[in-house]
């Protein structure tokens, strides 16, 4: 199979492309669309907005997710808010600016058609979520409010109390529900994707695990959507939740769909330290709280006082010092490597001395308390549920945690993968956010690509394509089942002493340490070997208790783990030969006199894009070349 | 540093739909007092397996207190203990060494168990595809700011959409009610004049698939809302029964 990454970018003026390729899409009349099957895998923002909206247009949907309702995906948890061009605070924002944020923001490493697009449609998703009854965040007059975040100077993002996430996902959840009883969705819970089914080079169906009776499944359909998250549990320490996997993208990078810059993850700045070993996830605070809090450490090393007893001028507050213009709304990225340079330099606080001091004192006695709890209040309550602690009389302790990632699957203008018909959408796909993701942008990208991208691009799909008629009984199905059920077996027969989650732990470990927040060559290589000696072991020595016909969580984990110890071999390999730092990838070799993430253009101004060749066989790294016409490429700089 | 403690575990054991079920008893010992409740079971099943027996299955996904997957009556409270909090932000400083703490899955009739700690809250969804949005195809919205929501309203349909769908109110109720779940949804939904033009006939149908699943109906006990983790107020089931009986009067079915 050939590997083609033609993005498919629309000639013409950036401002144009999109309206001009709607223009010039094939489409498939109303009577037609109802002839088409479309499964999707994943319900959150992406996935749960691509479902309603193409059931909506009369296509036969098939939505999976591993959750016990689709109303659970983990899209729920975003705190903070989501960014549109609106403009509604008359403070010189604009679809241009917007786009420029975003491109900026992402150290020059996404491509602009995509972005452009991204800013454009934006608007019409605050339009949408509203119609849906989506309560965003008003003013007393009645009109919406704004507030700002992390890596721009306008206040562009709406928000629902500290819950702005959740109540996007109820809105495109009830448009899905509404789809369901109208019976243009078959909904499929509690199932997981075991393999994507590619018949004469087109994607046509998945087999999936029926999570509570262990059936194995196979679906057809015309065209496979997958809506499945990031990969950020690689480091088994995640904002993600438990059950928060690269299944779907792992088989369907195993059939052909290229992967593209794996190593590019985010490392969110405002989260709650790590208490103890049996410490299973990070919980992530709103980067909001940066609009008010000010993140400082003790000016001296190894202080151990309480920090209510540590005067102004014995304080560093580092961001503020090193980034005037942008204080503690820098990047998110540029935010989380000062906070490790601090611990680094044994300044950090707490129990632990991992952490960073993010105080509230000075908006309190500026704002008033109440103030301060409408908008935070539900965030300084889980805080102090967790920690013990109220923000509202000492500060917060934060410390950064992986909690997005921006490599995934490589997809077109299109959204399509390199194997036609497989189409991926948000946090799964690698578009748009470049090297790092600003804050607020991610839900912005999921709903732009499943409300107002994929109706366009599937339509264009189908139109231009011929789709054979092909049932269950191919024999394609018939070999991915046996594989998924020769491999369940495998992990059932194993009979060793460690559980999944010991291995995943181990394999957290290896990752944090080598391919995180500051990477370079030795760690990078040790990181590899370590990787293939874990999977080894895992192989050897995994247990897996019970059978596969009942709800097995433990032979859930084993899967998934199987998979992320592959995964994290291949974000150390991209980690590795991309040797320049940009947004969230920081390799020690390369970088400013004053420690930022130093670019090389010159070498590395493309988007890496990795092919499988077989099991144990070396990956090959192709590029697609990035070309900034628009924005022209500078060394960040948000001081 | 925070303290390590011992604790009693009886547990319902079930192993499908099918069997009748047991309590089970486990002692688990250095457990940290800034553990989690659920890392405290993880910590269980991570020894089980050890020692070759069958982990505990429950259902947990955010371990943010959002997702609504968590789930356990623990010492016969949904959720446990803390007001306002889910199982999974439950933290083990709400014990004391040498604890017996009992465990059990949610039990309603609606809410089937599957495995041990695991039910089917399926129910949940057929309720809300029966009439629990706003009918708008995806490009039908007029601009965000055409229609004004009074910052009053807009803030007690927040409150009202805040539900997490997590079942603890028919887990709490005796009559095994969903009516504060369903009533969150119609308030939310009823409060914005988007939701207006359907919000009769969105009351009729949630509450008559409700009734279908097999869901109790409210005696005013208001366990419901004593054990809601988002604080979900009662006064949403009265909003609820104005709507519906409104639209029964101006049925012309």
């Amino acid at each position: 199979m050939s590997f083609d990454l033609d993005s498919k970018i629309p000639e013409g003026p950036i401002q144009e492309k999109w309206t001009k390729h709607k223009f010039d899409s094939k489409l498939v009349n109303p009577a037609n669309k109802r002839k088409y099957s479309v499964i999707v895998v994943g319900t959150g923002l992406a996935g749960a907005s691509a479902a309603a909206s193409l059931a909506e247009l009369g296509y036969n949907v098939k939505s999976f997710c591993y959750q016990d309702s689709p109303r659970r995906a983990h899209s729920i948890a975003a705190q903070g808010g989501i960014n549109a061009n609106k403009n509604y605070q008359n403070d010189g924002d604009s679809t241009w600016r917007l786009f420029y944020d975003t491109v900026k923001g992402g150290d020059y490493r996404a491509r602009e058609a995509n972005v452009y697009r991204l800013a454009e449609v934006s608007g019409n998703i605050i339009d949408q979520c509203v119609a849906q009854g989506v309560p965003f965040a008003r003013e007393y007059g009645g009109y919406l409010t704004n507030r700002s975040f992390g890596g721009a100077q306008v206040s562009r993002t709406f928000y629902a109390k500290g819950q702005t996430g959740q109540q996007l996902l109820i809105g495109a959840y009830q448009s899905m529900m509404r789809q369901v009883g109208l019976g243009k969705i078959q909904m499929y819970a509690r199932r997981e994707i075991l393999d994507i089914v590619v018949i004469d080079g087109k994607a046509r169906g998945v087999i999936v695990r029926d999570l509570v009776t262990g059936d194995i499944e196979r679906h057809v359909a015309d065209a496979v959507i997958l809506a499945s998250g990031g990969y950020g549990n690689v480091y088994f320490l995640s904002t993600n939740a438990m059950g928060s996997n690269v299944g779907a993208a792992w088989k369907a990078y195993k059939k052909g769909a290229g992967f593209a810059n794996p190593c590019f993850t985010q490392i969110h700045p405002t989260c709650i330290p790590q208490s103890g070993d049996h410490q299973a996830k990070l919980t992530l605070m709103s980067e909001s709280l940066r609009n008010d809090g000010r993140v400082w450490v003790p000016k001296e090393k190894g202080d151990k006082r309480h920090p209510n007893d540590i005067p102004e001028e014995e304080r560093d507050y580092y961001l503020e010092r090193i980034y005037p213009a942008f204080g503690n709304l820098v990047p998110r990225d540029v935010a989380s490597r000062q906070a490790k340079f601090r611990v680094d330099e044994n300044k950090g606080v707490g129990n632990t001395g991992v952490a960073v001091y993010l105080d509230f004192a000075e908006a309190i006695k500026r704002d008033g308390r109440d103030t301060i709890a409408a908008k935070y209040g539900n965030l300084f309550e889980m805080y102090q549920r967790i920690t013990d602690e109220s923000p509202y009389e000492q500060p917060m302790r934060i410390y950064p945690a992986v909690h997005y990632t921006m490599g995934g699957l490589w997809v077109d203008y299109n959204l399509q993968s390199t194997i036609p018909g497989l189409h991926v959408l948000g946090e799964a796909n690698f578009s748009d956010h470049g090297a790092n993701r600003l804050g607020a942008s991610a839900l912005m990208q999921g709903l732009a690509d499943g409300y107002f991208v994929i109706p366009y691009t599937l339509g264009h799909y189908f139109g231009k394509n011929e789709i054979k008629k092909v049932d269950t009984t191919h024999p394609e199905f018939q070999k991915s089942e046996d594989e998924v059920r020769a491999r369940t077996k495998k992990f059932l027969g194993i009979n060793g002493s460690r559980s999944a989650d010991e291995f995943h732990r181990a394999l957290g470990k290896i990752m944090w340490e080598n391919v995180g927040m500051s990477r370079n060559e030795q760690g990078l290589k040790k990181a590899i070997s370590d990787i293939q000696q874990l999977r080894k072991e895992f192989w050897e020595d995994l247990r897996v208790p019970g059978t596969n016909e009942e709800l097995n969580n433990e032979l859930e984990k084993a899967g998934r783990v199987a998979d992320f110890l592959e995964l994290g071999e291949l974000m150390a390999r991209d980690a590795l030969t991309r040797e320049e730092s940009c947004g969230g990838h920081f390799r020690e070799e390369s970088q400013t006199p004053e420690n930022e993430a130093l670019r090389d253009d010159e070498k590395f101004a493309h988007s890496a894009v990795w092919e499988f060749k077989g099991e144990n066989q070396e990956p090959v790294r192709h590029r697609e070349e990035l070309k900034f016409e628009h924005v022209p490429l500078t060394q960040r700089s948000y001081k | 540093m925070s303290k390590e403690i011992t604790v009693h575990l009886k547990i319902w054991r079930q192993k499908n739909r099918q069997d009748s079920g047991r309590f089970e008893e486990y002692t688990l010992n250095g457990v940290s007092q800034d553990q989690s409740f659920l890392e405290m079971l993880d910590q269980l099943n991570v020894k089980l397996v050890r020692d070759g027996k069958e982990p505990v299955a429950f259902d947990s996904d955010c371990r943010e207190g959002i997702c609504g997957s968590c789930s356990c009556m623990i010492n016969g409270q949904a959720h446990g203990p803390e007001k306002e909090t889910t199982t999974c932000q439950l933290h083990m400083r709400s014990f004391n060494d040498n604890d017996t703490i009992v465990i059990e899955p949610w039990r309603a009739r609606a809410f089937p168990v599957i495995k041990d700690l695991v039910v089917d809250r399926s129910s949940f969804d057929k309720v809300i595809a029966s009439g629990g949005f706003v009918s708008v195809n995806t490009g039908n919205a007029p601009d965000a700011s055409a229609v004004l929501v009074s910052k009053e309203n807009a803030d007690k349909a927040m409150d009202a959409a805040a539900c997490i769908g997590c079942g603890a109110c028919v887990a709490s109720c005796p009559n095994a009610s969903a009516m504060l779940f369903v009533s969150a949804k119609i308030s939310h939904l009823a409060l914005l004049p988007q939701g207006q033009v359907e919000a009769q006939k969105r009351a009729n149908s949630m509450v008559k698939t409700m009734d279908e699943m097999g869901f109790g109906n409210c005696t005013n006990h208001a366990e419901c809302e004593a054990s809601c983790p988002k604080g979900i107020d009662l006064s949403n089931i009265a909003r609820m029964n104005r709507e519906y009986f409104k639209a029964k009067i101006a049925s012309e079915e």
